[in-house]
């Protein structure tokens, strides 16, 4: 088991190198001048390269890159050309909104999702199913951002009972913290419990078909041990994956719930830091990123363990 | 008996501790800012954040107030030598730095001099300077070479870059690199540890800070502070949740609300919509001179002639009530804002544009229109731009960007199709256009440090350095008259109106007063 | 008697010949394909159609007839200078312009990008799945440099692309492509890898067959149903991202009206407003939800295997 863990953690490695570079070399072969961009409107050719200088613009990639990798290593993702600050004191003053956004979705997408599929699955065929399916499949299709309209719309604006925007801070308290994040957390799980909704149901299906479902029944189980005791369990190894691969639809949504709620989250850091042409800062939120995800995955990969005891690593 | 008096005596308690408590919160004043502050130093940039920024924690030597006037603001009085080459200035009793420290003169001409390696009047001021000194702490003198006409509108000028009055050692900052110590000796202290970018600006009331007795206008006057706290929401970039944050109490000021959301928001209750800044703002078209067919001056008084005001001002703001054609390249309704020159778009029509397009030897290279897809205050005036060139006979190439692409591009001179520009659009606020020397557009150096665009016209040249030398106010009028009139001859850019941007509020906050740029002091919250 | 009739049909003589019903036919009988696949049709007609359907040129505006409610009529000024009369069936937006004409010119963009989008993620999934499964030395780094490219959320490839190049059609597409492309990658490869160890390909291999060859006729017919099933969803979400894009302000360009921009631009009046945001959401929801009942309707006919698994 250990062996395994040692082994999957080495071979993220090349991973993260691969992604460093690509990252990298999209943003230095594309057009788009962060110096231009800082000199202001009133600057002219000749300050616009003095401070190219200054950023280190004008040195060849390969030394670039060098300059950048040896800094990763040592933990140190550069400094934010745009906002004067290190990449890693923004990522922290931002991690914490997202992290209780994308928590709070996942908390809320799997305990919503899991018992609809399973009940859809039990159900399978009735019209509990058909209509969780339907829902499901209009899950996926309604852009982010037009149903977080209409949430705010008739939520906050017409109803009045959560606020428009917005971000407090658990440290100012759980009541606000968890006012502001509600219908974000909603807006952004939608796609996620359809995902996870329609995965649980057909997992639970095939679950439901094998024997040991019969002998179960058979025995005279209730319905819900087998459900939960039988099915589910042997049904999570796909559900769970689904969970882990989910995270990147997540992150996508993220970036847009953060712009329509006003979310001061890394989601929207990455979109100024695009727009900003801030190299350092989009580079470091990526590796963050995918750092993130490759981790989640590894740990999904973990999790096989409890859930199918004839995985073994 | 006892028992209810108890009871009075527990009640007039609880009241008093209620009144105590209300006493004591703190007032926050959340202010909804037009975009993100990402650059802290006003002279590193000319970006009107760090401008706002800015005023919020430095002071000025002089001001601009809402007549226009230069007004002194940290200078107590000043004199000129009669040939008006030696100035002296003694500064306000009781000026302290953020820190305890007093602001000395030492710290001024620091300050004068950083200011005066980045800004456009500034640079131009610094060719007339021979040197400064500071004979007593509170005193400091400029010598300059030949009289100009302009010294105190520079060192008063209200939009950017503000000469804004550092410690010494701040601003003996390299000129090309960023500040980073914060301390000023304005009306509010920045709190440091409280600034998260794209997230939120905090500002404290600075109790030591000493205004002037007069009542404030423009830039100049008293800056007096009622609130203790000041959070600029930097995380609220959406138009609509800016004006759902409003109508819901979230939010108090919202200092740019889009067009499209004033209809709505003046229905609010408890919302209030005003106008401190009626000086406005101002469109421009400019063309590059460098590349066919804008290195015709023909074929850019053609394009001059199809850009009637109207259709630019009708589709980006729409509302009648906040703008106005100006047929002037300087804000009208200030000392230079007259129509001289103007005729050839103001009183043109598209049939004349087209005669003259024809006429000038257009070739048919299509103009290539950057577009920024980010700037809601600008957007759609190239889609304007592109319609009314395309009626008048030009073929035309619109280019979206996002605004910092734009930013990057303009500054390339190459060839438009390999990489460079034929036109883009933008707006100034009044101040930073309203005189010849201001004027970014009328610089007609060529390429060596003119504005992009690099207008090259030695007459032109010529009639601006005429009116930096003037001192006399009549001339200095029919001078900026002849400059005018000489950039449209020459199609220099489109001047294309101006509007007024509104701000939006809680009816419960007061004290606005007329600005000429985003000034927090004064207001209160009742 | 009844011993001769059943005797008869009990010979071989007179057995009927029972057909199995052919993957078309099965494709037609399924409700969901159906119904997917005429929303698409009466989608792509509408888009060829466009001009023949009441509709005016969707760039161009008149300020004098900005924000109508739907039904209203006003003004628009064409390139000669002529005003025509025109009723906004779906009211018009901030510029003036036509959102009824916006709409459908839309659809023709919203289809192009997703159907693009998938294609090119196809075909180079496709090349990229048959080197890798074919070439052993190839397989290792491609894999790594595709667990890379999947590590990197998504969506930030695509704004970071379109971004940083120009924002243009094929930029957009080649954007959502990308981080599409090592999903198809993985399949192939796996297809590859199983349809290798078939002992039909190691007859053809020992006769000499080339590779093309055999990844022509061999496995290539054999990942048709699950790359088309897969090339759905690709399209719609290629069509979805598209939307964001334009949200986030970095898609197409305003003049080419995309579904994804008209609602981006008309969002600032959605409480005032709301048709500039509801019709063409309703139409970017009505084809991705098309695209996706298509998709189900695909597995579930062509390949049960993943039907069962998802």
């Amino acid at each position: 088991m250990y062996k395994f863990l040692a082994r999957r953690l080495l071979s993220t490695i090349p991973v993260l190198a691969i992604v460093a570079v690509l990252v990298f070399l999209m943003l230095r072969l594309t057009p788009g001048d962060p110096a231009a961009i800082l000199a202001g409107d009133a600057a002219n050719t000749e300050q616009i390269a003095r401070i190219r200088e200054g950023l280190g613009l004008d040195r060849p990639l390969p030394v670039q890159f060098a300059i950048w990798a040896k800094s990763i290593l040592s933990g140190d993702l550069g400094e934010s050309f745009y906002f004067k600050m290190k990449v890693t004191s923004l990522i922290g003053q931002r991690l914490e909104a997202t992290l209780s956004l994308a928590t709070l979705t996942i908390i809320f997408a799997v305990f919503t999702a899991v018992p609809l599929g399973v009940l859809a699955a039990w159900r399978f065929g009735g019209w509990f199913d058909r209509i969780l399916m339907g829902f499901s499949v209009m899950g996926f299709s309604v852009p982010v951002f037009v149903l977080a309209y209409i949430l705010i719309w008739i939520v906050s604006l017409k109803l009045g009972w959560l606020p428009v925007q917005g971000y407090k801070p658990i440290a100012e308290g759980f009541g606000p913290f968890i006012r502001h994040l509600i219908l974000p957390a909603i807006t952004l799980s939608v796609i996620y419990i359809a995902l996870i909704a329609r995965v649980t149901r057909a997992s639970v299906l095939e679950a439901l078909g094998e024997d040991y479902i019969r002998t179960a029944r058979a025995k005279g189980l209730p319905e819900s041990r087998v459900l939960i005791r039988h099915a589910l369990t042997n049904a999570a190894v796909p559900i769970v994956t689904v969970i882990g691969i989910g995270i990147a639809l997540l992150i996508g949504g993220v970036v847009v719930t953060e712009s329509v709620y006003a979310i001061p989250g890394l989601g929207r850091l990455t979109v100024d830091a695009v727009l900003a042409r801030d190299f350092p800062t989009i580079q470091g939120v990526i590796l963050f990123f995918s750092v993130i995800y490759v981790m989640i995955n590894l740990l999904v990969d973990l999790s096989y363990v409890f859930f199918d005891p004839r995985i073994r690593y | 008996m006892a028992f209810s008096r108890k009871l009075a005596a527990f009640a007039a308690f609880a009241t008093l501790a209620a009144a105590g408590v209300a006493l004591a919160q703190e007032k926050v004043l959340r202010i909804v800012p037009h975009s993100n502050l990402a650059i802290l130093d006003p002279i590193w940039t000319t970006a009107y954040m760090s401008r706002n920024h800015g005023y919020m924690i430095y002071d000025t030597l002089f001001g601009t107030d809402e007549k226009n006037q230069i007004k002194p603001q940290m200078v107590e009085e000043w004199t000129a030598s009669p040939d008006k080459r030696l100035w002296t200035f003694k500064l306000r009793k009781g000026l302290e730095f953020h820190d305890g420290k007093a602001v000395t003169s030492e710290d001024v001409v620091a300050s004068i001099a950083r200011w005066g390696k980045r800004d456009a009047m500034g640079t131009a001021l610094m060719t007339f300077v021979d040197r400064m000194d500071t004979p007593a702490p509170d005193t400091f003198r400029i010598f300059l070479r030949e009289a100009c006409g302009f010294l105190l509108e520079a060192l008063g000028k209200p939009s950017s870059n503000v000469l804004f009055i550092m410690p010494k050692r701040v601003a003996d900052t390299d000129a090309f690199k960023q500040i980073d110590d914060y301390t000023g000796s304005g009306p509010y202290i920045f709190k440091r540890d409280e600034f998260k970018p794209g997230d939120k600006a905090v500002y404290l009331r600075n109790a030591k800070y000493v205004p002037r007795k007069e009542g404030p206008s423009g830039s100049a006057g008293g800056k007096n502070v009622y609130v203790d706290r000041v959070e600029w929401n930097l995380a609220l970039r959406d138009a609509q949740a800016q004006a759902n944050a409003l109508v819901n109490g979230e939010v108090d000021v919202l200092e740019a609300p889009a067009f499209e959301s004033v209809e709505g928001l003046k229905k609010a209750a408890n919302v209030q919509i005003l106008n401190p800044a009626p000086a406005g703002l101002q469109y421009m078209a400019r063309f590059n001179h460098l590349h066919k067919p804008f290195d015709n001056p023909a074929v850019r008084r053609a394009a001059l002639a199809a850009f009637s005001q109207e259709p630019f001002l009708k589709a980006q703001v729409g509302l009648k009530e906040y703008y106005r054609p100006c047929a002037s390249m300087f804000t009208c309704g200030t000392p230079y804002g007259s129509p001289a020159g103007s005729d050839i778009q103001s009183k043109s029509n598209m049939k004349k544009a087209q005669e003259l397009l024809k006429s000038s030897g257009y070739d048919g290279t299509p103009v290539l229109i950057m577009k920024p897809t980010d700037l809601a205050s600008i957007q759609k005036l190239p889609d304007v731009a592109a319609q009314l060139l395309r009626q008048a006979g030009f073929k035309v190439d619109l280019q979206a960007m996002d605004w910092q692409t734009l930013v990057g591009r303009r500054s390339k001179k190459d060839a438009p199709d390999k990489g460079g520009w034929h036109m883009f659009l933008t707006a100034w606020q009044a101040h930073d256009i309203w005189n010849p020397i201001a004027n970014a557009a009328l610089d007609a150096r060529g390429e060596k440090s003119g504005w992009f665009g690099w207008a090259s016209d030695d007459k032109l040249n010529d009639l601006r350095a005429q009116f930096m030398r003037e001192t006399d106010d009549a001339k200095k009028k029919q001078l900026a008259e002849a400059v005018q009139a000489r950039a449209f001859e020459i199609g220099t850019h489109a001047p294309l109106g101006e509007y007024v941007q509104p701000v939006a509020a809680r009816k419960n906050i007061s004290g606005f007063f007329t600005t000429n740029g985003n000034l927090y002091w004064n207001l209160k919250k009742n | 008697m009844a011993t001769d009739s059943a005797a008869e049909a009990l010979s071989t003589e007179s057995a009927a010949v029972v057909r199995q019903d052919s993957a078309m036919q099965r494709l037609r009988r399924n409700w969901s394909v159906r119904i997917g696949g005429v929303v698409l049709l009466a989608l792509v007609f509408i888009a060829l159609a466009a001009p023949l359907l009441g509709t005016v040129d969707p760039t161009l505006f008149d300020a004098g007839s900005r924000d109508l409610t739907p039904g209203q009529s006003g003004e628009i000024t064409t390139l000669d200078g002529d005003s025509i009369k025109h009723t906004f069936i779906m009211g018009s937006d901030s510029f003036g312009r036509d959102i009824y004409s916006r709409v459908l010119y839309g659809t023709r963009v919203s289809l192009m990008v997703g159907a693009f989008s998938a294609v090119v993620a196809l075909v180079f999934g496709i090349l990229l799945g048959l080197l890798s499964g074919y070439l052993r030395w190839l397989d290792g780094p491609l894999m790594r440099v595709m667990d890379g490219v999947m590590a990197i959320p998504a969506i930030l490839i695509a704004i970071a692309l379109v971004a940083m190049w120009r924002a243009s059609l094929l930029s957009v597409i080649i954007a959502i492509a990308i981080p599409e492309i090592p999903r198809v990658t993985r399949l192939v490869r796996s297809l590859v890898l199983t349809i290798r160890e078939e002992p039909y390909v190691e007859a053809a291999i020992s006769l000499g067959t080339p590779a093309w060859k055999i990844m022509l006729f061999h496995i290539l017919p054999n990942t048709v149903a699950p790359l088309l099933v897969q090339g759905t969803y690709i399209c719609a979400a290629g069509i979805l991202v598209e939307a964001i894009l334009s949200f986030l302000g970095v898609g197409l360009p305003p003049d080419i009206p995309t579904w994804g921009n008209i609602m981006a631009e008309g969002r600032v009046q959605f409480v005032t407003f709301p048709h500039n945001v509801l019709f063409p959401g309703i139409f970017l929801a009505l084809t991705v939800l098309a695209v996706n009942i298509l998709g189900d309707g695909l597995r579930d006919t062509l390949d049960p295997k993943m039907a069962r698994r998802s």
